[in-house]
């Protein structure tokens, strides 16, 4: 090391260059904060003018675990979680599957399913909004066919379920499309070979292509879960960032908004920032250990 | 005979269940883009028709009219997606370049923390970007939402993986030609990147363009608003004023899908780059 040759010497100062900028940001604005949300934890923070630190302990973590707002919110997100992660992954594989059983013009309905994905969550939120009014599209639908009809937003009954509903819509086929990448990959041997042994369409499904796309199903999911844990945009733009009608769209991340921005206590919210982190981790975690245990 | 018939079955169900899904697709956009087009007597009479029996165009002149910071905030938006895009690229790529072919002391390192740093969520750096941007002095600027968003771990990942592949030979052939590591990497390397780096273009374009939080929490100047920002103020502005609110909406998603229609063979391509890692 120490008797290093000058032209060695201007490799590495050329290589640093090239991860230079790339350090600097990630340092800057992902290691840094890291570090700095441990400290926000335990400190009371002060935004006015100068910004000052109390330091306060434990109190934002025992002020945590008698805040109903975080158990609503944290309630919320699971369930949502909960439903939208498996629908969107069935979804995506269905449509994957489905265009890919020799379908012709693959391409264009490819480019067509994937139209939600590439519009902003800010205006599919209006647009559903839009049609989710009491006297909006969905409910004319709804009454046509004799089903009950709701007040999609402000119904607390219902408001979550409808963003599930429009975020399951739009996420799918992204997730569609690494699906579709992954069967394309399946060499056809396999499907022939147990043809000629005599298996169905739905067995060759089940035994060939559901346990090959293994990988893809843990990515997807893995993705899908760290998505949906950080469900915002919708809930703000629904609720104007109250998290209403009566907490029933309140998420965690727009808690944490709503206590750095409108109570200004930084401090505590960088707490729930915390929890939401371990939350998502814990779940990939065992996402993971029970992908391993049922192989 | 009954094969037929049953192979026949097949494709209408196949055939069938695709357009109905194409149709759920493509209703809420197409329900838009007609309120877009009436005017307001006809969206609040309670009739739900998807011609509108009187076509007009007013409720796009009202929204430059009404709300005139509307170009502005398009132009906001146009700045930062494109410079977050152009140093993306040019970053992430370095980066990556480095990650797969340059041998430095701490190497092995620096592609462990690019790996973990992708576990990260959002939240966790979102405050503290927040108070770090405030002590720079760069809330509600340019910078304080392109630099941090210049450089995308992701995205590291994904072109390391991509130069991981490369030819030895072609380095070899240019530093036989006297060229530098930098002129390797300009004039070699780079455009021989050109599918991994339009995938990637596209996907941080999109990423910049649609963001919400972070604009949301950077930006309080209404001046210095991008799109989907300024899109929510005008929702609050305009409640109930559909007809404006859907033409607005339309303004804002007409030049991406223009964008998606030409490229969109990249978009996909993209989400197979970064679907390819799993």
């Amino acid at each position: 090391m120490q008797n290093k040759l000058p032209a060695d010497f201007k490799e590495t100062i050329s290589s640093y260059s090239f991860v230079a900028p790339a350090l600097l940001v990630i340092g800057t604005f992902i290691v840094l904060p890291i570090a700095y949300t441990l400290v926000l934890c335990v400190h009371k923070v002060q935004l006015l003018g100068e910004v000052q630190y109390e330091f306060v302990g434990i109190r934002n973590f025992a002020r945590l675990i008698a805040d109903d707002r975080v158990w609503i919110a944290l309630r919320n997100t699971v369930e949502y979680v909960a439903i939208v992660v498996p629908s969107q992954t069935l979804l995506a594989l269905v449509l994957a599957v489905t265009l890919n059983a020799g379908v012709r013009g693959q391409q264009i309905w490819r480019v067509l399913y994937f139209l939600p994905t590439v519009t902003s969550s800010a205006v599919l939120t209006l647009i559903f909004m839009w049609i989710y009014n009491s006297e909006g599209l969905l409910n004319h639908i709804l009454s046509h066919l004799g089903l009950p009809t709701y007040n999609w937003l402000k119904n607390p009954a219902v408001a979550l379920k409808s963003i599930m509903l429009m975020n399951i819509w739009s996420t799918a086929p992204l997730y569609m499309i690494i699906y579709l990448a992954a069967l394309q990959d399946i060499p056809r041997e396999l499907y022939e070979a147990a043809k000629i042994d005599g298996a169905t369409a739905w067995e060759q499904f089940l035994y060939i292509t559901v346990p090959l796309l293994r990988p893809v199903t843990f990515f997807v999911i893995t993705m899908g879960i760290i998505g949906t844990f950080q469900l915002f945009d919708q809930t703000y733009i629904f609720s104007n960032g109250s998290g209403g009608p009566n907490n029933a769209t309140l998420t965690l991340v727009l808690l944490i908004y709503q206590y750095v921005f409108r109570d200004l206590q930084l401090g505590y919210a960088a707490v729930i920032a915390l929890l939401l982190a371990l939350v998502i981790i814990t779940v990939t975690l065992l996402q993971r250990s029970w992908f391993d245990h049922s192989r | 005979m009954k094969s037929t018939i049953l192979r026949l079955l097949g494709t209408f169900l196949l055939y069938g269940g695709l357009g109905l899904y194409g149709v759920i697709t493509l209703i809420p956009f197409v329900w838009a883009l007609s309120a877009s087009v009436k005017p307001l007597s006809e969206i609040i009479s309670g009739e739900n028709h998807w011609i509108p029996h009187q076509f007009t165009l007013e409720n796009y002149q009202q929204v430059f009219l009404q709300e005139p910071l509307f170009l502005r905030w398009l132009g906001n938006s146009i700045i930062i997606a494109v410079s977050v895009t152009l140093l993306n690229l040019l970053f992430n790529s370095m980066a990556g370049y480095a990650l797969a072919r340059l041998h430095f002391w701490g190497r092995n390192s620096l592609f462990f923390l690019i790996l973990a740093v992708l576990a990260v969520p959002l939240q966790v750096t979102l405050i503290p970007t927040f108070l770090i941007l405030k002590t720079l002095g760069w809330l509600n600027s340019y910078q304080g939402m392109i630099v941090p968003a210049m450089v995308n771990a992701t995205f590291i990942f994904m072109m390391r993986q991509f130069f991981v592949s490369f030819p030895k030979e072609l380095e070899e052939a240019a530093a036989l030609d006297g060229l530098n590591r930098f002129q390797t990497f300009w004039q070699i390397v780079l455009p021989l990147a050109k599918p991994a780096l339009a995938a990637q273009a596209i996907l941080v374009f999109m990423g910049s363009w649609n963001n919400f939080l972070l604009p949301l929490v950077i930006l309080f100047d209404p001046d210095m608003f991008t799109l989907p920002l300024g899109l929510n103020t005008f929702k609050g502005q305009y409640i109930s004023y559909w007809n404006l609110i859907m033409a607005a909406s339309m303004i804002f998603t007409l030049p991406v899908l223009a964008l998606y229609a030409f490229f969109n063979r990249y978009f996909i391509e993209g989400v197979r780059f970064t679907g390819s890692k799993g």
